[in-house]
């Protein structure tokens, strides 16, 4: 049961070659674009490491990165082998490699489509990386003299200003933690000594944001101390004021960031799939068409090509059965010789 | 005696010619460099023109814009004329032109210097610019309700963030200036009302700067009210302090920022200039051995190229008197009263031989 026939006389075949030449170097700037691609998301994604927890997302990228590769080797094949197709006599070099080179070629276009439909479903894994990763940013934005933490203020303070965020999930994540640290803490003050006692972990919490939560836009000079108390602040109304400091959480603007950047990269990434599809499907039937050709004398005359020999599923067993054999998964070899030997007796 | 006199051969003229059409090309592309170098000059001074008082700053990138499109147009043509050169038929319909041409672009060459050496002296004048834009600036910085300054505040702080720097030469400014709106003060405090009658004008002063002020790269949280004060913060010696906020003045900051692209355009249209000039020569061999080629009749001699036909003294005097002899023959003879019908008879007659000579006799023997 052929998949896909379709009759190809001696011109559609030429045209067949012709156009899949020029498609074949279409696709071969799209497989560097798709690198270059997969190279512009790891790098943007390098840059904010600090805030992320794991690099689990990094897997899109890398996926990226190798598919554009892997497709200029495709491509670069693909455009030989249509180049060849239509001389009888070089074709047939080609033989032995095309089994291999169909089962490679599907591997790596299932794998963009992977990557795409990866960088979709990873939102939630980035989501969380975010939120840890801001959590810790945000508990040693005070350790400015701990190595190894000494330039998170600097990272969370230009992130905040960059982005125009406050906080993890919004600017009260800030009243929760110390952010002052305790060397700039005068420890004689009273003031100070409440504070500390007040508070079970004798942290020192203030209903204050670090300057870099202000709002360049608001018409009045930013207010961060005291947030929460009307009645320190000339005509202030801490729950209508929404143009003092940034009201929206870091983790929220990132991940907006990140999936925009991510939709844009998936959509170019989708039509460059779409055309590496066509490019496999149309070599294949230009393969089929020729090998009908093979061994006649009138190489102008019509033949048949076809997607796959046998059905869809008689041709993956066939191409995974090497594989498996190969992984040592099936032992044919030691079946075959256990059925000689009990039937040899009787 | 010519000035710089080469010898060419046919083949060194069709070489000199090709040569050309591509270094008139490749200086299209250079005008082409120059005329978006002005466009981004330009962009770059508009964006920031609320911090600039009304000084006459916009005529340097205007320069560049016209020199550079003039530079696209001159050596597209002369691109066309070496093109035909090469052949000397085509180059008899140039042939007019040509001298007029190269006058043009010589002239057009000290434009192009003179642009060049305008990018540097424009530094003076933007610094004054800035300067007092900077302090209208910082003074409207609190009137965030009045109609054309409202922004003024938004701009102030994205640029003392994006350009690391604080008040006009120094975060000291900020402490000469009412900076709070009267509209957020509350005029029934006694502390209030105290710092505006301890000040002559009735301002509201203080020793803070704004939010925007505030150095990222400070290891403590920023200091920004009572900065003179050091007893009103923990550890803090307002003197050795460097790192709470941006040392540097706003000025300085723009001036650097702009006085590096300024350098950058001018070094460019220097090479530029550079550039011209020796295309500009090449014409003119080009011009002069065509045209003594021409002279000599024989397409595939051997010609001279020069300069200049003569030293450069006579060829500026006969200029000279050209040009005087331009201006004298718009007057009237004024001899005869100036009237010009009465005959005069002219002193420098052609001899034809003495006047009654009898007619030859005719041969005796007829």
């Amino acid at each position: 049961m052929v998949v896909m026939k379709m009759k190809f006389p001696f011109q559609k075949r030429v045209k067949l070659a012709q156009g899949l030449w020029l498609l074949s170097w279409c696709a071969t700037v799209a497989g560097a674009t798709t690198f270059t691609l997969g190279c512009l998301l790891k790098t943007e994604l390098r840059r904010r490491a600090e805030v992320m927890a794991n690099t689990d997302i990094h897997i899109v990228p890398n996926t990226l990165m190798i598919v554009g590769l892997a497709s200029l080797g495709i491509n670069y094949f693909a455009s030989k082998i249509c180049q060849d197709a239509l001389d009888a006599g070089r074709f047939p070099r080609w033989k032995n490699f095309l089994k291999p080179y169909f089962a490679v070629s599907c591997f790596f276009t299932v794998l963009m489509l992977l990557a795409i439909i990866m960088s979709y479903a990873m939102k939630g894994s980035l989501e969380s990386s975010l939120k840890a990763g801001l959590r810790n940013g945000i508990r040693f934005y005070k350790d400015t003299d701990t190595p190894g933490r000494c330039f998170q203020k600097q990272n969370i303070d230009r992130l905040q200003m960059e982005f125009q965020c406050c906080g993890n999930n919004d600017f009260r994540d800030w009243f929760e933690i110390q952010w002052i640290s305790n060397r700039y803490l005068d420890f004689s003050s009273t003031e100070v000594k409440n504070r500390i006692k007040s508070n079970v972990d004798g942290r020192y919490l203030v209903d204050g944001v670090p300057f870099s939560c202000c709002n360049p836009s608001s018409p009045r000079p930013c207010i961060q101390y005291r947030l929460t108390n009307n009645s320190a602040h000339y005509n202030y109304d801490y729950q209508t004021e929404e143009l003092n400091i940034y009201l929206r959480g870091c983790r929220e603007a990132l991940v907006n960031y990140y999936m925009g950047l991510m939709n844009t990269i998936g959509a170019g990434v989708l039509s460059i799939f779409l055309l590496q599809g066509s490019v496999l499907v149309s070599l294949r039937f230009l393969q089929t068409a020729m090998e009908a050709v093979a061994g006649k004398e009138n190489t102008e005359i019509e033949t048949e090509g076809y997607l796959l020999e046998k059905g869809v599923k008689e041709t993956v067993m066939e191409y995974l059965d090497p594989v498996l054999t190969f992984l040592l998964l099936k032992n044919k070899v030691q079946e075959g010789t256990a059925g000689e030997t009990t039937t040899a007796p009787a | 005696m010519a000035v710089l006199k080469v010898k060419f051969t046919k083949t060194r003229r069709d070489k000199l010619a090709q040569i050309l059409w591509i270094l008139n090309w490749i200086s299209v592309v250079t005008g082409v460099i120059l005329f978006s170098l002005g466009l981004f000059l330009k962009v770059e001074l508009k964006k920031r023109e609320e911090l600039m008082a009304e000084k006459d700053i916009q005529y340097v990138p205007n320069m560049l814009i016209a020199v550079g499109l003039i530079a696209c147009i001159i050596n597209f043509l002369g691109g066309k004329i070496c093109y035909d050169c090469v052949d000397s038929t085509k180059f008899l319909r140039w042939k007019l032109i040509m001298l007029p041409y190269i006058v043009c672009t010589f002239f057009f060459t000290l434009c192009v210097l003179v642009g060049a050496l305008m990018c540097y002296s424009m530094h003076w004048e933007l610094e004054e610019a800035l300067n007092l834009g900077l302090m209208q600036a910082m003074r409207f910085y609190k009137d965030t309700d009045m109609p054309g300054r409202c922004f003024l505040k938004h701009t102030v702080d994205t640029l003392q963030i994006q350009f690391q720097c604080c008040g006009n030469s120094g975060y000291k400014d900020w402490f000469q200036i009412q900076w709070i709106s009267n509209r957020y003060l509350d005029m029934s405090k006694k502390e209030v009302i105290d710092r505006l009658r301890s000040n002559v004008e009735g301002k509201y002063l203080m020793d803070g700067v704004p939010f925007s002020c505030c150095n990222i790269d400070s290891p403590r949280p920023c200091i920004q009210q009572q900065i003179t004060n050091n007893s009103a913060h923990f550890n803090y010696e307002h003197q050795t302090e460097d790192q709470n906020l941006w040392m540097k003045g706003c000025r300085q900051a723009l001036l650097e920022y702009y006085t590096h692209i300024m350098q950058s355009i001018g070094l460019t249209v220097l090479i530029t200039w550079l550039f011209e000039l020796s295309v500009l020569t090449g014409v003119r061999y080009l011009q002069t051995s065509l045209e003594n080629m021409l002279r000599q009749g024989d397409p595939d001699s051997e010609s001279d190229g020069w300069l200049l036909e003569n030293s450069f003294m006579e060829t500026a005097r006969t200029n000279l008197s050209i040009i005087k002899s331009l201006g004298k023959s718009n007057q009237i003879n004024t001899a005869n009263n100036g009237d010009p019908n009465i005959d005069v008879p002219s002193t420098s007659k052609a001899h034809y031989g003495p006047d009654n000579v009898p007619p030859k006799e005719k041969m005796e023997t007829s």
